[in-house]
Parts: structure tokens; C-alpha cells; sequence
């Protein structure tokens, strides 16, 4: 579906791992003499896991592979364990089927989805943008995160609204914020920006905004303006 | 409308040519006679968004057949003010400002949940200090009890029960005195820092803790006097604004609404974060899943806050004075600071040290400070039980100094969701209970 960018590594043949930034230099501005102008640092999310994953999570992903039968390995792209959390990636196609069985199954049983929270990756080519789903199991006491990556050219992932109701809201703020279309959605309106608003403001590219300010006969630029470290 | 969009309110009046009236309160009827005269059957109410009763600046349109709603729909982003995006423009300790500005009624809850997530993130969850990990129970409690007490003494004062409303507000401000004492400030404390918490304990701060507790106990015994068997409050509350367990699990809602269905969810207990496993406290619940049930189900809970902080004082007793910030110096920043007359805080230590002593401690500072501490790449999700239900906090980070992307879960955007349900079929009149009953602050709702 997406073209993995030629320099990021993949592992086990499958999808690029997230590609964070790619940060040049050791300071926001440009051209600085500190010398240290031409570093490039390419920053990665942490790689995907290999099995036993730990805790509860192994159980959790048996089920679900062995309920999506011979679609699991297009399904789940990878699982990556983290800081004590599990990461199952999701392709976009089995999203729904996916959230379906979390839902439903009684050994899995995540009833509450806890709403969509997009990220921007603008140096992740092919997979930009990424919907960030936390599940709630209030039976089973556990919580796992669902993502899906898709690209800036074609925002599109399916709605899921009709599994998890109360992602209405969320993904109309996913879509105000990041413009993700949520194929599906009862009324995908804007939420928080006003109906003709331009753009959509968390994205990276997008500027936070300001006017410098002077003080003390100085004047102090605008934050996303100012000289900072990176 | 076939606009490529949808409109979150361009909709709801379809046709153009559908007459708009303006009521500002003495023109009644004006409208009335207007109203009779086009013999309109399908009338649209808009509610707010400068409405007293919103909590905020909410909007509500309400489509009317009599005094009976059909249609309830919610209009939030009046108070939308770009925190999170702001937040990615800052370090990671500056965040604390940011967030505590979102439910500005409960604001440690945010600093609470953001600190613990970026402790996540840094893998020191297990390095804070017991002594800040008390200090944050604590204030999370007293941020509940103040929260609660605005849920419910300003949804006394919608129906017109001004008294409700002082005696609530009376006793948050006993909690705004300890929390004003011990952080400097009464709301928006930014008091909880990534690693523990800018200051311990004023020199009295235990016996200020002790003081108060009582106080605000007779307050509670006061509210619960005046409601507990007031048959006006009571007819009004009650069958109200009904919301049962299955409706409840399919809009995500969590919180003292959930409670009041049965279920005893709640994440201090399921999932405990700053040792509130070893803390005795109850969950309270209900079964009566209405507005009633749920002002009794909060006070209950500002009952069970107070057991909480009386332990909070025990142990601070007890455990004497000590560091309230991590060791790790690449993290720490200057705690156990003295609060100055202009109620800011600075630790005159920590100043002779590094403008007098010791050159590299100044270089040190200013790199923290300025530069702010790296956190290693990847993402976490941190959720805590804030007074109105789960909150929760998704931060990215790059690697960097500031977070790459910081997402709130404010439980009052979620359970506005449930606004619909409620209201409709019901009176107009109950409206503004269902509001208030949900308890959501439209600060935290737009972010």
C-alpha cells in the first residue's frame, strides 16, 4: 500500500519503523557558527518486538491473529512493546475488523476506546500521518494503543464510530487538527476551529502564530520564531 | 446543503428564508406574538454560548416542540486556545504551565498526568521521591474536593439555590488556602513538575493541612444538610438527566457518571499511580444513574478525598522533612524552594550557590533551565481518575527538549458527548441540570 522510504531499515521485510524528525544542525536557526551546522540526527520510535512480548500482551496478540485468521499479517504491521505498553500497528484496510474483535471478544474485551489522537511525522514519508488509539479494557483491567499510519496524500481511514461510539468527537478533533478523514463518521464537522476555517493547525507545517513582543526596548520574537535548541 | 464539508452548525437551519430571533430577556412577547403569527412548528432554540449556566462558553442548540427538547446538539471551541500545539514550542518543564490552564477548576489533575507521563517516558517513575509522591496525592485530592464542589455549587446556583453555591464555594477556598500556602497559588499552581514538585511543606504546613480538614467537613455537612432532604432540589434533580451503565460504556463516559450506574470504575483503584494502593479510601457508587444521584455521589466522594488527605498529613508527619525532586541533577530543577512576599518561589540556597560558589552549577542551571532536559524517543499513554473521570495524556517525544506532540483526553470533551441523550425527550428547563450534572469546564473541553 505505502512505499517505505529507501533509507529507513525494515525490519522482518515488513513496514518502516516511524520515522520521528530529522533534525540538522544543533539549533533551530539557521547557518549558525557554532560549527555544528551539518549534523543530521534521524530520530526513530522505538523498533518493533520480538516475541515473548511479556505480561498479558503475547495472550492478547494470539487472540486477535488467531481471530483475523489468515489476514493477521497484513492486519497488525508489527507490535512494538515499549515502556511497559503495547503498540499493535494496524493497516488502515482491517482497522475496523480489528477494533471489531477488541471489542467484542470476551477474552479481549477493550470496551472503551479513549478517543483518536493524530500525530505528524513529516519526515516519515508515505506514512505521515498517524491516528494514535488507546483501548480501554475495563474487564480485563488492561490498555493497549492501536495505530495506523496513513499518508499525507491520501488522509483516509475508516471511521470508528460505528464500533466505538464515543470516538465521535475525537475524530471530528483528529480531523480539525491534522485532517484525517474519517471515512464513515455520522458528520465529520470541525470541532474546535470555527466551520470555514483554512488548514489544519497541529499539523507541523503549520505555524503556532504570534507577534513579536518588545520589551524593555528589545524586541522578542514569536516562539516558533526565536532561536532554540534541538 | 451540499457543502463538501459538514458544518458543525451551518446545518441546522436549512432553509435561508427561516425568520432569526434575537431575545435579550425583556422583549418576550415580541417573539411570542411573532412566533404565533408565523404558526412555525419546528422552533430552534441557541443556548449561550454566553450563558451563565454553560460552565464556560458552551453553545447549545436546541430544536423544541413545546417545552419538550427533540434535538440537543452541542457547539464547543469558543475557549479553544491551542495549548497543545502551544506546548510543542516549549521544554518539557514549561509544559506544567500550559496544561494546568486547561480544566482550570481542577489544574493539578492535568500536571499530575502530564508529570507522570514524561516520567513514563524518562523510565524514572520509580526514582520520585516518596515525599513528592505524598505531596501529589494530596493535591490531587483537595483539586477534587474543589472541583467537585464547583460541580455541585454552581449546579445549585443554575436552579437558583444561591446558598448551594457559597457554602461550596466557602469550603474550596479553606482548600485554597492550604493549596495557596504549600504552591504559592490558588489556581493554575503549575506545582508539579516533571520529577516531583517545585516545593515541600511550609514550616506549618501539616498543622495548616490538620486545620483544615475540619472546616471543610462542617462545610460538607452544611452543603449536605441544606440538599440531602430538600424536596425542591430533589424535584428537580431527580429522573433527571438519565444516562445508564450501556449508554454510559458506548459514549466512553467515566467518572462520577459512570458511578452513578454502579459500576465502580475507578483508576486510583484499578490502575494506581503515586502509591494510592496504600492509601484506605472507598469508591463510592449509586444506582440511581440520574442528576440527583450524581451531586450525592460527589459529595460522597469530597468525604472519601478528605480520609485521603488526612493520611497525606500523617505521613508527611511522619516522614519528616526531605528532597520532593528527583536526585537525577540532568532532570532536577531547583526544589524546595522558600515562597517570597510576592508569592514567587526561589531557593535562596540553591541562588547562593550558583551566583556565588560554583561556576559550573551556574552553567548547569542555565542549560537546564533554558535548554531543558532531553527524553528519549517514543511514546506513552499516562491515565489518572481526575474529578470528572479518566484523564488522559498521549506525549510523543523526538528525542528533543520540548514534547513532539502532547494530546489531552480531557474527560469533560468526552462526556459532553452524552448531552444529547440526555436532554432530549426531557424539558427544556432541564437543560441546564443535565449540563451541570455532567460537570464538564469548557477550558479543559476546547484546550
Amino acid at each position: 500500500m505505502q512505499t517505505p522510504s529507501p533509507e529507513t531499515p525494515s525490519p522482518q521485510g515488513r513496514e518502516p519503523l516511524t520515522l520521528i524528525n530529522v533534525r540538522e544542525g544543533l539549533f533551530g536557526a539557521k547557518g549558525d557558527t557554532s560549527g555544528y551546522g551539518g549534523l543530521v540526527d534521524r530520530v526513530q520510535m522505538p523498533g518493533a518486538s520480538e516475541r515473548p512480548y511479556g505480561e498479558w500482551f503475547d495472550g492478547v496478540v494470539d487472540i486477535l491473529t488467531e481471530l483475523l485468521g489468515d489476514d493477521a499479517d497484513e492486519a497488525i504491521e508489527y507490535v512494538v512493546v515499549d515502556r511497559g505498553e503495547l503498540t499493535l500497528y494496524v493497516a488502515r484496510e482491517h482497522l475496523l475488523v480489528v477494533a471489531q474483535h477488541l471489542r467484542d471478544d470476551q477474552d479481549l474485551r477493550f470496551e472503551m476506546c479513549l478517543g483518536v489522537s493524530g500525530v505528524h511525522y513529516p519526515a516519515d514519508t508515505g506514512r505521515e500521518l498517524h491516528a494514535v488509539y488507546p483501548m480501554q479494557s475495563v474487564t480485563h483491567n488492561r490498555r493497549l494503543r492501536v495505530e495506523v499510519a496513513v499518508s499525507d496524500g491520501d488522509p483516509h481511514i475508516p471511521s470508528l464510530v460505528s464500533v466505538y461510539p464515543m470516538n465521535n468527537w475525537h475524530e471530528r478533533e483528529t480531523w480539525d487538527f491534522f485532517g484525517i478523514v474519517f471515512d464513515g463518521h455520522p458528520s465529520l464537522a470541525r470541532i474546535e476551529m470555527p466551520d470555514d476555517w483554512v488548514g489544519h493547525p497541529q499539523r507541523k507545517d503549520y505555524p503556532l502564530g504570534g507577534i513579536p513582543v518588545e520589551y524593555k526596548g528589545a524586541e522578542i520574537p514569536s516562539p516558533d520564531e526565536r532561536r532554540q535548541y534541538r | 446543503m451540499s457543502t463538501q464539508t459538514a458544518q458543525a452548525t451551518g446545518a441546522f437551519v436549512e432553509d435561508p428564508d427561516t425568520p432569526e430571533y434575537t431575545v435579550y430577556g425583556a422583549d418576550w412577547t415580541e417573539v411570542v406574538d411573532e412566533a404565533k403569527r408565523l404558526g412555525q412548528q419546528r422552533i430552534v432554540v441557541n443556548m449561550g454560548p454566553q450563558h451563565p449556566s454553560t460552565h464556560g462558553v458552551l453553545r447549545v442548540m436546541l430544536e423544541i416542540e413545546g417545552e419538550y427538547i427533540t434535538e440537543a446538539r452541542a457547539g464547543i471551541g469558543y475557549l479553544h486556545t491551542g495549548i497543545e500545539k502551544n506546548m510543542e514550542f516549549r521544554t518539557w518543564t514549561q509544559g506544567v504551565t500550559f496544561c494546568t490552564r486547561m480544566d482550570y477548576v481542577a489544574s493539578m489533575s492535568q500536571e499530575l498526568v502530564y508529570c507522570l507521563g514524561i516520567e513514563k517516558l524518562l523510565g524514572i517513575t520509580d526514582d520520585i521521591p516518596e515525599r513528592a509522591s505524598i505531596l501529589r496525592v494530596l493535591m490531587a485530592e483537595l483539586t477534587r474536593i474543589g472541583s467537585h464542589l464547583v460541580a455541585v455549587g454552581t449546579g445549585g446556583n443554575e436552579l437558583g439555590a444561591t446558598t448551594i453555591m457559597t457554602t461550596a464555594f466557602v469550603a474550596r477556598e479553606e482548600t485554597f488556602r492550604v493549596i495557596e500556602a504549600i504552591t504559592g497559588l490558588r489556581t493554575n499552581n503549575a506545582y508539579i513538575r516533571p520529577g516531583g514538585v517545585s516545593q515541600g511543606l511550609p514550616e506549618d504546613g501539616v498543622a495548616q493541612i490538620r486545620a483544615m480538614i475540619p472546616k471543610v467537613k462542617a462545610k460538607l455537612d452544611e452543603l449536605m444538610a441544606l440538599q440531602g432532604k430538600n424536596p425542591i432540589l430533589q424535584l428537580r434533580l431527580k429522573d433527571v438527566a438519565e444516562l445508564n451503565l450501556s449508554a454510559c460504556m458506548a459514549l466512553g463516559i467515566t467518572g462520577p457518571i459512570l458511578r452513578a450506574t454502579g459500576l465502580p470504575y475507578d483508576l486510583r483503584k484499578s490502575d494506581p499511580y503515586c502509591g494510592y494502593e496504600t492509601y484506605d479510601f472507598q469508591v463510592p457508587t449509586s444506582t440511581e444513574q440520574d442528576a440527583w444521584a450524581r451531586v450525592m455521589l460527589r459529595m460522597e466522594e469530597c468525604y472519601e478525598s478528605l480520609k485521603i488527605v488526612e493520611q497525606c498529613a500523617d505521613r508527611l508527619e511522619q516522614l519528616g522533612d526531605g528532597p520532593v525532586m528527583v536526585a537525577d541533577k540532568k532532570i532536577a530543577w531547583p526544589a524546595q524552594l522558600a515562597l517570597g512576599p510576592d508569592g514567587q518561589g526561589n531557593s535562596l540556597d540553591h541562588i547562593r550557590h550558583i551566583m556565588g560558589e560554583s561556576m559550573e552549577a551556574l552553567i548547569h542551571h542555565f542549560k537546564l533551565v533554558t535548554e531543558g532536559f532531553e527524553v528519549p524517543a517514543g511514546q506513552v499513554y499516562q491515565a489518572i481518575e481526575g474529578p470528572k473521570g479518566l484523564l488522559g495524556v498521549h506525549l510523543v517525544s523526538d528525542g528533543g527538549t520540548k514534547p513532539w506532540r502532547a494530546h489531552f483526553r480531557d474527560p469533560g470533551f468526552n462526556n459532553l458527548q452524552a448531552l444529547g441523550i440526555m436532554c432530549e425527550g426531557g424539558q427544556m428547563a432541564d437543560v441546564v441540570v443535565a449540563i451541570a450534572s455532567i460537570d464538564m469546564v469548557l477550558g479543559g473541553v476546547d484546550r
